[in-house]
């Protein structure tokens, strides 16, 4: 098994995941181990993630984005599993509000096509190098994204 | 960087002459958003040469409700009412996940006696839920005398819901900090007479349909997902398991009270329609041992340990949590503005969206009839797929 978050703990396993990446910072508030990792450094983190004997996360659990209007910025969450090893993690990277794009992790695993569909038809980020970008859930017409926080729909019902 | 935005009907243009030199073509067959085998509304295009499938192409959001949108407005009790209407037939798994993220959030520390009833109410469902799927598929394949057994006895495991609970589908029941109501006295007793009956009556599913020569033929061999594709396509439950990969976080990642009771992780070889059938079929007797395991000793206590007006507020952070539903993993992700007692956002890993998409991976160079098939052993839930 070697080296799993279970022997070394999640500090030191946060340690090595910062390793491969010279740009990745540990993110706080977190109930897991955790690290944000600047849009550059995304795709080079997360091929080495999944290819790293030590870590290889061949799941992608999970992929998301949370909108931080007051800042700006969407935050794109990434959740790792690794079946061989038993261990998570949450990767996090920022990316500007306006014109938001990120790399699509398509091609490392394959469920990410789906899970940044769902991504792009909430949140609107557009995936670079995704080779089928369409609306999943709302119709292919549909004007803008529900999940964003400044989202208004003449249906839409104030909450009180 | 440039980013490209494709709509349905580009993908639906008319196709071009397969490569044979009989004159064929490919065409598009659409099925559902309204079909038996869909149970709920998906819709799915398939790309046909003859009757071999070329290329699937699922169109989900017909039951679209934007629940994640809508838990950004309720607090974290309201919220397990729409976690019931994701999906139906593992709602108390659901309640629980929901509950235990925020619980660990909170800080807030359960009793013995509220973790096993958690426990025990949650694979009394599994057993109901594999229990209906088994009915289904059967009817799927043309043996609707399966679906009538299942649903009889799906009914008994439900009378006690119902007693306990008042709700026979949507439970909102497992809550923040506890439960909504207490087990009746008789609720043990109860119990024991349905284990006496359940326990039989999955042989007696197996002398009705798994060793019928149809239902082996249309199973066995077909739709394989290999172990290395299932987990690169975020499969869980069953499905990853009937491929070989022992991925259940109820013996990897152990809560509630899973870590008293003895059961085994049943796996499959193959990764066939047989195999995700065999696992499931082998999971109703686990968790029939299971519960059989823990009905004897519940502990005394309190079913709730806060107030159960109590505002739940949570710190400022992201919290992730995850369960072993009867389909899969099903994770809760909270980001949380440390203001108020509402999430700033939820977000649902939801299993049943995870795995539809290994249809696109298994299906491939199978006949239609095949589809039935496959898609019936992924046991999907479609209001789980598009929240």
């Amino acid at each position: 098994m070697g080296d799993t978050i279970g022997t070394m703990g999640t500090e030191a396993f946060e340690q090595l995941v910062m390793g491969l990446e010279p740009q990745c910072r540990k993110r706080e508030q977190s109930d897991c181990a955790a690290v944000d990792v600047p849009v550059s450094a995304l795709e080079t983190l997360m091929r080495n993630l999944r290819d790293e004997v030590r870590l290889s996360f061949d799941m992608l659990l999970d992929h998301t984005a949370i909108d931080h209007i007051q800042d700006g910025r969407f935050e794109l969450v990434y959740l790792l599993y690794s079946t061989r090893h038993g261990h998570h993690l949450m990767v996090t990277c920022e990316i500007p509000r306006t014109d938001p794009i990120a790399p699509t992790m398509g091609d490392l695993w394959p469920i990410a096509h789906w899970q940044e569909r769902e991504v792009f038809d909430l949140f609107g980020i557009g995936y670079d190098g995704h080779l089928d970008l369409r609306r999943l859930f709302l119709e292919d017409g549909w004007q803008g994204y529900p999940l964003r926080k400044d989202y208004t729909d003449p249906d839409m019902l104030e909450p009180a | 960087m440039s980013v490209t935005v494709r709509t349905l009907d580009e993908l639906l243009t008319p196709p071009t002459a397969a490569d044979s030199p009989l004159s064929t073509q490919e065409y598009f067959v659409n099925m559902g958003p309204q079909h038996p085998i869909a149970h709920g509304s998906l819709r799915i295009i398939l790309l046909l040469d003859g009757e071999t499938i070329r290329k699937v192409i699922p169109v989900p959001g017909y039951v679209h409700r934007g629940i994640e949108k809508m838990c950004e407005h309720m607090s974290y009790r309201k919220i397990i009412t729409l976690t019931d209407r994701m999906d139906y037939l593992s709602a108390l798994m659901n309640n629980w996940v929901v509950a235990r993220t925020v619980e660990k959030a909170a800080g807030i520390e359960t009793n013995a006696r509220i973790e096993t009833i958690r426990t025990l109410m949650a694979e009394l469902q599994r057993i109901q839920s594999h229990a209906l799927w088994w009915g289904v598929l059967g009817m799927d394949l043309g043996a609707f005398t399966a679906f009538l057994y299942s649903f009889r006895d799906r009914e008994i495991i439900g009378e006690i819901f119902e007693e306990t609970i008042g709700a026979r589908l949507t439970m909102n029941y497992i809550q923040p900090g506890g439960l909504m109501y207490d087990i009746l006295p008789d609720f043990v007793q109860k119990v024991k007479k349905l284990l006496a009956y359940v326990r039989p009556l999955i042989n007696e599913y197996d002398t009705l349909l798994s060793g019928n020569a149809i239902l082996q033929e249309r199973l066995r061999n077909i739709g394989i997902l290999t172990a290395k594709d299932a987990v690169a396509f975020g499969c869980t439950g069953p499905v990853v398991r009937a491929s070989g990969v022992p991925y259940d976080l109820r013996k990897l990642e152990p809560y509630g009270v899973y870590d008293k009771a003895d059961f085994d992780v049943v796996v499959g070889t193959k990764g066939d329609c047989w195999d995700r059938y065999y696992v499931r079929m082998e999971e109703m007797r686990q968790s029939i041992r299971i519960v059989e395991q823990l009905i004897d000793n519940i502990p005394e206590g309190p079913y709730m340990v806060t107030k159960y007006n109590a505002r739940l507020k949570l710190p400022k952070g992201r919290f992730y949590g995850q369960m072993e539903t009867a389909r899969g993993v099903l994770g809760v992700f909270i980001y949380s503005d440390g203001n108020g007692d509402t999430p700033y956002r939820m977000h649902f890993r939801s299993p049943n969206f995870n795995n539809l998409w290994a249809v696109t991976q298994i299906a491939p160079g199978w006949r239609i009839a095949d589809y039935i098939a496959i898609q019936s052993s992924l046991d999907l839930v479609i209001p789980d797929i598009d929240r």
